[in-house]
């Protein structure tokens, strides 16, 4: 107790220097991350400014950075309930293989979308029951269903692609993929609709309250009337229609679905995810982390080649920032709570 | 009097254990019932039982103020007035002292939206009012792991409190707790006494325990070794006839019919 005695000690002092201390006590995740960016940024800008200067780099950033955010920001709710979803990439081309059926059998792409979202919610579901019934860890559970997924998608579609031009027509591609004023595409305004939306079911919501309680205490929940089982099963849900719905996105966007779709998501989405603060032991998590992280890790990959490194630079970096970042996430949460 | 609850014949078996076997309990209307029994006597599953944690085994019946509960849950049981001061592990570390207090059950309107002003301004009234938290360094925000064992003790007691509780359970509420905190835990039971509401204290410190209930019962290997009033017993013949129980698992002496 006297160890716990000490460590309110500091709060103490810190809480009587003022609003903005507390302010920067309540929100460091988020003052971390932006910092994180704006550096990352100066650095990019300093490297090459004739690029990071030019609005063309921001417009591919719009566009691509979105393929995994779409995903990042739900997953970040899995990750807060203490969980982890490791088949998502596999659920985007299982969504686009029941768009593929449909839209074949009916010549709707709207028929066909509705059918590859309820997919990728079925995915979800799945993962959901493995874990809460059956008992799994959801590690495990959603490796096996990472694969089982990848490989039903190999079977029905053969190994064969899509073409999409037929979506062209469709308004679900200016909804989806539009270039707005030629420059700010519509799956980077998804992607902020995405991150409202769950910011505002997490943070002021009782679904959002029973993530947080569930990842932080699972017995105290328990104990004090939350249902854990239906709280996790939604997540998963959430994350399954996310993927479905990047999944189709991406193909839209390429004008193309590739069985294989998703195989480089997998490390992008989690690294935004835990690069934005969430903790991986569960019970806190941000979603404006998630967001911000999800365009540095985005940004990394172009600032590397646009500042004249080689591609292989890449992974080195991506690796550097990560580990840094979070330890001093992690430092500055010990010191300021 | 009437009783708050009564369980009748509650059985709980864990696979091969038997936590519970045929326990008959009840608690009456304003009255402090003190639980006592060593580690692995059943005061936890007990506990858990008339909280909708644990259903008992089919063949066991719990009676809510004379009517028969068929299935009770968590929910079900903080509805009917049931609220539990688990010793820590109930708080949420990671969350603040407003979602501490009103875990599992946020204010909200009918589409969940919670009402965050209202459940901050209620968490800084109690503060003030039934914690006593006097520190500037504790705000509605704060996060409780940088509590002390005593303030998180009074952040549980505070919930059940400001949810009118008709039935309190103090699952040993003293543990780790200082002496001034301990007495101010003791002093909540008798505030649970004074207004008309019942508690059962759940404790293997009979030096807690004896000071406050009206009744004690003495749980031993699952089944309920005895009970007598406090009047009828002084502190010295109690401390002797847990002995006994260690040694027999019955509380009356030899040749003593109860």
């Amino acid at each position: 107790m006297s160890s716990t005695e000490q460590a309110a000690r500091p709060l103490s002092q810190t809480a009587q220097r003022g609003p903005l201390a507390r302010f920067a006590r309540t929100y460091s995740l988020q003052i971390g991350i932006v910092f994180v960016a704006i550096v990352i940024w100066l650095l990019f800008l300093a490297g090459s400014p004739q690029t990071f200067l030019s609005r063309n780099i921001y417009a591919a950033f719009m566009s691509s950075t979105p393929y995994f955010a779409l995903m990042a920001i739900p997953l970040t709710l899995v990750v807060i309930t203490g969980e982890i979803d490791l088949s998502f990439p596999s659920v985007m081309a299982f969504g686009m293989t029941a768009f593929d059926i449909v839209f074949t059998a009916t010549g709707s792409v709207m028929l066909g979308f509705i059918a590859c979202l309820l997919a990728g919610m079925l995915a979800g579901y799945l993962n959901g029951v493995l874990v809460v019934k059956i008992g799994m860890p959801s590690l495990v559970a959603t490796i096996g269903t990472q694969f089982f997924w990848r490989g039903a998608v190999m079977v029905i579609t053969n190994g064969q692609g899509l073409g999409m031009g037929a979506v062209q027509k469709s308004i679900l591609y200016p909804g989806l993929v539009h270039r707005i004023g030629g420059f700010v595409p519509m799956q980077f305004i998804w992607t902020i609709i995405f991150a409202v939306v769950v910011w505002f079911f997490l943070n002021r919501h009782k679904f959002g309250a029973h993530v947080f309680l569930t990842g932080d205490n699972v017995e105290s929940a328990k104990l004090m009337g939350v249902n854990v089982g239906r709280t996790k099963t939604l997540t998963f849900v959430i994350v399954g229609f996310a993927a479905a719905f990047a999944g189709f996105v991406v193909s839209e966007d390429l004008l193309f679905f590739w069985p294989t779709m998703g195989d480089g998501y997998m490390l992008n989405t989690l690294a935004s995810v835990f690069l934005g603060g969430t903790s991986v032991f569960g019970g806190m998590g941000t979603v404006f982390g998630t967001f911000v992280a999800c365009f540095i890790i985005g940004a990394i990959n172009a600032g590397i080649v646009a500042a004249g490194m080689t591609g292989f630079w890449t992974n080195l970096i991506y690796g550097f920032i990560i580990v840094v970042s979070v330890s001093i996430q992690t430092i500055l949460g010990k010191r300021l709570r | 009097m009437a009783d708050v609850i009564q369980l009748r014949n509650v059985s709980k078996t864990f696979g091969e254990v038997r936590a519970l076997h045929d326990v008959n309990f009840e608690v009456h209307s304003n009255e402090i019932v003190g639980l006592l029994g060593d580690n692995g006597a059943g005061k936890s599953t007990l506990t858990k039982i008339i909280t909708g944690y644990h259903q008992p085994d089919p063949g066991g019946e719990l009676h809510w103020k004379g009517e028969r509960i068929d299935h009770l849950s968590v929910q079900k049981a903080r509805d009917l007035g049931i609220e539990v001061v688990y010793q820590e592990r109930a708080l949420a570390d990671k969350q603040s002292l407003w979602r501490n207090i009103f875990l599992g059950r946020e204010m909200s309107n009918k589409w969940g939206v919670l009402d965050i002003a209202g459940m901050k301004s209620e968490t800084r009234k109690l503060m003030q009012t039934v914690m006593g938290f006097t520190s500037s360094a504790i705000t509605a925000d704060s996060m409780v792991r940088t509590f002390s064992g005593g303030e998180r003790q009074g952040v549980a007691i505070t919930r059940a409190l400001y949810f009118e509780a008709e039935l309190v359970l103090l699952d040993e509420p003293t543990m780790g707790l200082s002496l001034t905190e301990t007495k101010k835990c003791l002093d909540f039971v008798n505030e649970i006494k004074n207004t008309g509401k019942s508690a059962i204290f759940i404790d293997h410190n009979i030096f807690h325990v004896y000071p406050v209930a009206d009744r004690i019962v003495v749980l031993d290997r699952g089944t309920i070794a005895g009970q007598f009033m406090k009047n009828e017993l002084t502190l010295q013949e109690l401390i002797d006839r847990l002995y006994l129980v260690a040694q027999t698992g019955s509380l009356a002496e030899k040749g003593e019919v109860r």
